[in-house]
């Protein structure tokens, strides 16, 4: 490989040409990170459709407009929904070659959005869904959402004496959006941006509705320094926490099998959501990450028999 | 559908007014009133008779959001609702009204839970006056027809673009058959051509829409919702005559006044129970009794001078409507109170009347009973509700 990176970009059919700039997001923000990456390979032939969020609090503060594209703020619940009538409208106006996609956060996706989103994935209709997965409400000051991972602390569960930060494990929404019977989800992390950039392609291919679940580290929620974002997205994956997968037409798929995990602290150890964990608590989580991949491997090989 | 004379429900007949004004898009979701307009519209599609994208939603706030969507791509919109669907929707109310989409929503008036009725009543529309759409009230299913045609034009004259909600008293409307005259497909298209938005999401000219104002912008937009809500009275007098020029009937914009002129006593009422008023109101004339209907066919805008001119005469007002605020009295006749305020030299007494809650019949008896209360002198308590023929009251 003597491709430089940008070559390597470039080859990917990602445009240099940056569609969303000008934001007021905060210093390391992984969200903003997968929504211009994700707009870089879609090009500007899109519809972008974002609930009340992070990305709305920092893209349309009148009169200064981040989005380079079309787009709208959507209700908080209201993503998915927004988008099936975008895209009617594109199909009523004859409307060739155009992506319509939204981009919500964990909370507008794991939890109040979830209704709408399973409705739009049901129908089939032709949106691309990314939820950027920051693991909590951060536009309001980082409350738990459905897909807050256990033992994070958010200043709604708190690390406390008695709770020891959240109860709960995270939500699978891959899981349930593949058991749809959708046409294309994903899980990817913006520390593996051409991972994340050959599954939009690969959305913006499909006929029928896809659904791109990108982790985006927030430094301001989860309490690290800024520069690390990348590195710590990259980190949840090699860790195994988070790992990466697609699912086309009915088959599950691996992106990135792992023979060995990357020790778990090293992830934990850098973020104060975690700090208070005891050593019970973390092997818990080690316990959790291992059953999820093995859930995941004895699906393969099953599908592989 | 070109016939022109048909026996339709009033859902019907605002089906049919849909299918004539070609909406592109048109988002769903099931409630009792309403469905039976969706089912229309979903057969006429399934058929090939009508085409559009027509799509079944999974609740009733994400209809509105959809048409939302693709309001701002710039086509024609319809959905329908009722009760706690509109409920639902509260959310979606307010952002369709501030984001200036067009959107034309049939609400098919219909009780609020608790306790739960499927039954009609006024208080679902009513309780969302403040969302910023346009509300208007339809007497009859020709009226609900046409109105259903005419609320396109409204919503979507560039002085206006806000939203309309068209209301149809459920069940007494919604499912009663009258006979209803179906305009011509081509007198529709002349009078409703296809809709031209000013601004719309497009590839050439990108927008960003739906954004954030904070407190420097946000009195101006909101500022300039109350403009073009004022807009829309004129504007919906101007699409009522130019209706009665191509089609043939007109309604004389946002209050019908009958027998009001010389009326010392005037009845003030919305929706289908004024068929009913002014028959009493013909009665009583008969007799020899100074009284006369005044029809509100517009609560947003709300027609405060016409109420003034109407009510110049007139000394005892009731209001009559299927809608109570707990704790104070009916807001259409804390409505109409307000109206008055500005009457020079005098101040005429309203009262307001609630009935009809749920579906409770309202009877000729008991608005002649209206009638008489208006008649006597005794002074009610201000703001008391007078509650017609409201059933036994159990007290525990």
């Amino acid at each position: 490989m003597s491709l430089d990176l940008s070559e390597r970009i470039a080859k990917l059919g990602f445009s240099q040409k940056e569609l969303f700039v000008g934001h007021k997001a905060c210093a390391g923000c992984g969200g903003t990170v997968a929504v211009r990456l994700a707009l870089q390979t879609l090009g500007p032939r899109v519809f972008v459709g974002v609930p009340a969020g992070c990305m709305s609090a920092v893209a349309f503060l009148y009169p200064q407009m981040a989005f380079g594209v079309n787009a709208m703020i959507s209700t908080f619940a209201g993503t998915a929904s927004l988008l099936t009538g975008i895209r009617a409208a594109a199909d009523a106006q004859g409307l060739r070659d155009v992506h319509v996609v939204g981009f919500s956060g964990d909370g507008g996706t794991a939890d109040i959005g979830i209704q709408a989103l399973s409705g739009a994935v049901e129908r089939g209709d032709k949106i691309i869904y990314i939820c950027y997965d920051n693991e909590a409400y951060m536009n309001t000051g980082i409350q738990s959402s459905g897909a807050t991972p256990f033992g994070a602390s958010t200043t709604t569960s708190p690390a406390g004496s008695v709770y020891h930060g959240n109860q709960k494990n995270k939500k699978d929404m891959f899981e349930i959006i593949a058991a749809h019977g959708i046409a294309y989800a994903a899980t990817a992390s913006i520390g593996y941006p051409q991972d994340y950039i050959r599954k939009v392609k690969k959305a913006a291919e499909t006929d029928g509705t896809s659904y791109i679940h990108v982790l985006a580290p927030c430094p301001t929620g989860w309490g690290c320094a800024t520069e690390l974002t990348a590195e710590l997205a990259r980190l949840a994956v090699d860790t195994g926490l988070w790992p990466l997968q697609e699912y086309t037409a009915g088959t599950y798929a691996i992106s990135k099998d792992l023979s060995t995990f990357k020790p778990i602290e090293e992830y934990l150890r850098v973020q104060k959501r975690y700090r208070h964990l005891l050593p019970e608590e973390i092997e818990k989580i080690v316990a959790n990450r291992d059953h999820h991949w093995e859930r995941i491997r004895n699906r393969l090989r099953s599908t592989a028999n | 559908m070109n016939k022109e004379k048909e026996f339709l429900s009033g859902n019907e007949a605002v089906a049919a007014a849909v299918a004539l004004a070609r909406p592109e898009v048109i988002a769903v979701y099931p409630i009792t009133p309403q469905t039976t307009i969706v089912e229309k519209l979903a057969e006429w599609v399934a058929n090939g008779k009508i085409q559009t994208q027509y799509l079944n939603m999974e609740s009733e706030h994400s209809a509105l959001s959809a048409v939302m969507g693709a309001s701002a791509m710039g086509v024609r919109t319809f959905t329908s609702t009722s009760s706690q669907g509109l409920l639902y929707m509260s959310e979606c109310l307010h952002y369709a009204a501030g984001g200036r989409f067009p959107i034309v929503m049939v609400n098919a008036n219909r009780a609020v839970a608790l306790p739960w009725s499927i039954f009609g009543d006024q208080r679902d529309s009513i309780s969302q006056l403040e969302s910023g759409w346009i509300q208007l009230y339809a007497e009859n299913a020709q009226e609900a027809l046409d109105l259903t045609l005419q609320s396109f034009a409204i919503a979507e004259h560039p002085e206006v673009m806000l939203p309309v909600m068209l209301n149809v008293d459920g069940f007494s409307l919604t499912h009663t058959y009258e006979p209803v005259h179906v305009p011509l497909a081509e007198k529709v298209n002349q009078f409703l051509p296809p809709y031209a938005p000013t601004f719309r999401m497009d590839l050439e000219h990108p927008l960003s829409l739906g954004f954030s104002a904070g407190p420097r912008d946000n009195t101006a937009f909101k500022i300039k919702q109350h403009r073009a809500q004022l807009n829309a009275e004129k504007v919906l007098e101007q699409v009522d005559r130019k209706y009665g020029e191509i089609i043939g009937r007109s309604y004389g914009g946002a209050v019908e006044s009958y027998y009001t002129e010389d009326a010392e006593r005037t009845i003030v009422t919305l929706g289908s129970i004024s068929g009913l008023v002014r028959d009493v109101v013909d009665t009583l004339r008969a007799a020899g009794e100074k009284v006369g209907l005044l029809r509100l066919r517009s609560l947003r805008p709300f027609p405060a001078a016409r109420i003034r001119e109407a009510l110049a005469a007139t000394s005892r007002i009731g209001v009559l409507e299927k809608n109570v605020s707990a704790g104070y009295e009916g807001t259409v006749a804390t409505h109409v109170r307000g109206a008055l305020q500005t009457l020079q030299g005098r101040q005429p007494q309203v009262r307001s009347f609630t009935g009809g809650l749920s579906g409770r019949d309202i009877s000729a008896k008991d608005i002649r009973e209206i009638y008489a209360d208006l008649q006597s002198d005794t002074q009610s308590t201000e703001n008391e509700v007078h509650w017609v023929d409201p059933g036994v009251i159990y007290e525990s």
